[in-house]
């Protein structure tokens, strides 16, 4: 038997074979990802046509200065994240760390934001079930019921998004320590690019939710 | 060319116990338990979901015992929802999904591309403990007073009316549904990255395209099924009104979004089957597979166009005309693949020298009553006629001759083909070949008269019926009971078969594939040299004439 590489499992060829294997691992794991929206975005929109003026009136009652607040800070992650790939790749310990420990900090600034505009949502009483005032909506002359619906999808959608953020989280703290001891070299940085994909992919999903969520009424203002 | 003709040669006197193989080369609770060989992670599984079988089968015989007599006197109306429910929770989502995939799946696909392990060893573990949990978790909820919502949990009825454990079963089964999407997610890696050096995709045996298929659906609609039963939990716990017309929801986006899985789950439970009767022809016929490349394509088309005819559960439902009419025409369609497989495989036989061992009675079984069930599912594609036979037992039937008659067939023609390379040893050909009969004529006779039923228009789902259904009833549970008594004998002669003295050696069927050239049972690595391929997967002594497809 030849000398394996640090990191090689038995079954693989090469270092190079195992990260090409774990990369396509991840992209048809995002396949799934894109599955569990998409039913969440099937049934936003065969409500969104059935009562556009619920979901209009739904929408301008959430906060978009921190939803695009948010829209900033995790562009700017993904780019802190696609950094950390690069400096993985070309060895460069110690940018990995503090890019790594950017994205960590964005990340959960999103999430900080996010706790902050559902405690708001809570305290304007937009949540069904919990707290939500029908007869406010009936003199706005609009139909409670698709309010409701409108916002159960809001908060589905953004808590099973903000759910894959703060698993994003715990797996960047892992690598980020990993990093801290030297554990990724040019030869063996896959890890970085693979959760980087999961990052970019989270990323992307808020990219549509923002529109959907935030943008579907034409406003007046930000508030 | 006739010493090819008889396959079966035990080779009594074989004897390699002190040959490391994945058994002997390591011992303890420990050594399985965290073990992350793809083989022993088979016979976990094996393990796992063969009682899953027993508890679903259970269910099963207590429902048919209840049916014996038309004013049910074993049990009440709702304990016999709660056992028509848990009968088709557990056989659906913990046997028929994952039996095929994780048990022979896990097993053979490595062995048959020549890799050395599935590409995610440690996922495959993880995934077996995910289904553990959820098993656990349906066994309490069945033991804790179970739930009545059939296995469709169709809303209102899951969401507002039902006071049983709606919630606990649904988390079961997303639980149950990860381990499925992480199995598929690995198939399809271990497909594309591991495949032997030389082994093209054309060169793939035929089981592992339909694995790879089932992968696919696994992987696509799984996740919406989840995000269903998050909605429904949501709905069930905060009383809002996703799926209720009361407060503007719609039911029919519940049936939408569950039969987006549920109906292309149909053919995650087939597809592997189909795989498993690909493989095993051709081996007892002698002869190459006629048209692979079809074959191929065909488990494809299936995973392809099965995810667009879920519709067909509906037509009764309010969907609009036009809908019902595309998603018949699409289930015409989804029909000819299929077709495509059984007339393949009818000319696989077309002059071969075939033999009929007991992994060939069990496939040849599973083509008869798959047929028979394909069918019949052509009838209830047709608008009209399926609304004539909607919620009958003709409809029970139809899917019972695919599932039971199709799946379970073909998983146990699966397991007595693989049995010797799985554990080194051979069962008794005499009790398997009565155990393959026994199961076909018990089938038979419990199923053919609820079409009958079904047509004469006794409706599924009720413990009482009227008495002039009474004889087609009673005929149905003693076939039942035969049935019973089928799957019962392998569980006998298999589990004797370890401790008998009959080794198997390598190839005891000659057959072609690269599983078969590795000893029996495999050793950890499973190949002492990596194989290196150079023909197809069905270089038997006939070839297909005018088939040039494996070349």
């Amino acid at each position: 038997m030849p000398v394996r590489d640090r990191g090689l499992w038995h079954h693989f060829d090469s270092l190079d074979h195992q990260a090409d294997s774990n990369l396509l691992g991840m992209w048809v794991f995002l396949a799934t990802e894109l599955l569990v929206f998409g039913a969440l975005f099937t049934g936003y929109s065969a409500y969104r046509w059935r009562y556009p003026a619920g979901f209009e009136a739904g929408s301008r009652h959430l906060n978009l200065l921190i939803g695009g607040v948010n829209t900033v800070v995790l562009l700017t992650s993904s780019l802190t994240m696609a950094l950390a790939v690069r400096a993985a790749s070309q060895g460069r310990q110690a940018l990995l760390v503090r890019l790594l420990l950017a994205t960590l900090f964005l990340g959960s600034a999103f999430l900080g934001l996010k706790a902050v505009e559902y405690r708001q949502d809570y305290l304007e009483r937009l949540v069904p079930g919990l707290a939500f005032d029908r007869g406010a909506w009936q003199e706005l002359h609009v139909n409670p019921n698709h309010v409701q619906l409108f916002l159960i999808f809001y908060y589905v959608m953004t808590g099973i998004h903000a759910l894959h953020l703060t698993i994003g989280i715990g797996v960047l703290g892992i690598l980020t320590l990993k990093a801290s001891r030297g554990h990724f070299t040019p030869q063996y940085s896959a890890p970085v690019e693979m959760w980087g994909l999961y990052w970019h992919f989270v990323d992307i999903i808020w990219l549509f939710l923002l529109p959907l969520l935030y943008l579907v009424s034409t406003r007046t203002s930000f508030y | 060319m006739t010493t090819l003709t008889t396959p079966y040669r035990p080779q009594a006197k074989v004897t390699e116990t002190t040959a490391e193989n994945y058994l002997n080369v390591a011992y303890g609770v420990k050594s399985w338990l965290l073990t992350t060989d793809h083989k022993r992670i088979g016979l976990l599984y094996l393990m796992s979901v063969t009682v899953m079988f027993f508890v679903g089968g259970v269910a099963a015989t207590l429902i048919r015992l209840n049916l014996l007599t038309p004013h049910g006197q074993l049990v009440t109306a709702d304990t016999y929802n709660k056992l028509f429910s848990a009968h088709g929770i557990v056989m659906v989502f913990f046997f028929l999904v994952p039996v095929v995939p994780t048990v022979l799946g896990n097993f053979m696909l490595p062995l048959m591309i020549g890799a050395r392990d599935l590409a995610f060893p440690r996922l495959n573990l993880a995934s077996w403990y995910i289904y553990l949990v959820g098993a656990f978790l349906m066994l309490l909820v069945l033991f804790s007073g179970g739930v009545d919502t059939g296995w469709t949990f169709y809303t209102p009825f899951s969401s507002k009316a039902s006071h049983t454990n709606v919630l606990p079963a649904v988390t079961a089964i997303v639980i149950a549904g990860f381990s499925s999407i992480f199995t598929g997610l690995n198939f399809v890696v271990t497909v594309h990255r591991l495949r032997a050096p030389g082994l093209t995709w054309f060169r793939l045996p035929l089981f592992v395209w339909s694995l790879y298929s089932t992968s696919i659906i696994m992987l696509l609609a799984t996740p919406v099924l989840a995000m269903l039963f998050v909605l429904l939990a949501i709905e069930r716990l905060w009383g809002v009104g996703i799926f209720d017309p009361a407060l503007d929801g719609d039911p029919l986006l519940f049936q939408h979004l569950f039969w987006f899985y549920s109906h292309p789950a149909v053919y995650i439970m087939i597809l592997p089957g189909m795989g498993i009767v690909s493989e095993i022809l051709p081996c007892f016929s002698r002869k190459n597979i006629f048209g692979y490349q079809f074959i191929a394509f065909s488990s494809i088309s299936i995973a392809v166009i099965g995810f667009l005819v879920w519709g067909h559960h509906m037509f009764v439902a309010g969907e609009s005309v036009y809908a019902a009419l595309v998603f018949s025409l699409l289930s015409y369609l989804v029909a000819v693949p299929s077709a495509i497989k059984v007339f393949n495989w009818t000319a696989t036989l077309y002059k071969g020298s075939v033999s009929f061992q007991t992994p060939m009675l069990f496939a040849l079984g599973f083509i008869g009553l798959f047929t028979i069930g394909g069918l019949t599912g052509l009838m209830l594609a047709a608008l009209g006629l399926n609304i004539h036979v909607h919620d009958t037992y003709f409809i029970v039937a139809h899917f019972h001759f695919i599932m039971v008659g199709g799946m379970v067939m073909g998983y146990m023609a699966g397991l007595h083909y693989w049995w010797p390379k799985m554990t080194g040893k051979m069962y008794s050909e005499w009790w398997a070949r009565l155990s393959a009969l026994i199961i076909f004529v018990g089938f038979i006779l419990t199923f053919m008269p609820q079409f009958i039923l079904g047509y004469l228009g006794m409706p599924r789902r009720y413990h009482v019926y009227p008495a002039e259904f009474q004889v087609l009833n009673v005929l149905s549970t003693a076939g039942a009971s035969i049935l019973g008594v089928g799957y019962l004998l392998p569980f006998a002669y298999l589990i004797a078969s370890l401790f008998g003295r009959t080794r198997s050696g390598p190839n005891p069927w000659a057959a072609t594939g690269l599983e078969w050239q590795t000893p029996s049972p495999p050793p950890p690595q499973n190949f002492l040299v990596t194989p290196h391929v150079t023909c197809g997967p069905y270089e038997y002594a006939l070839s297909s004439e005018g088939d040039h497809a494996s070349s």
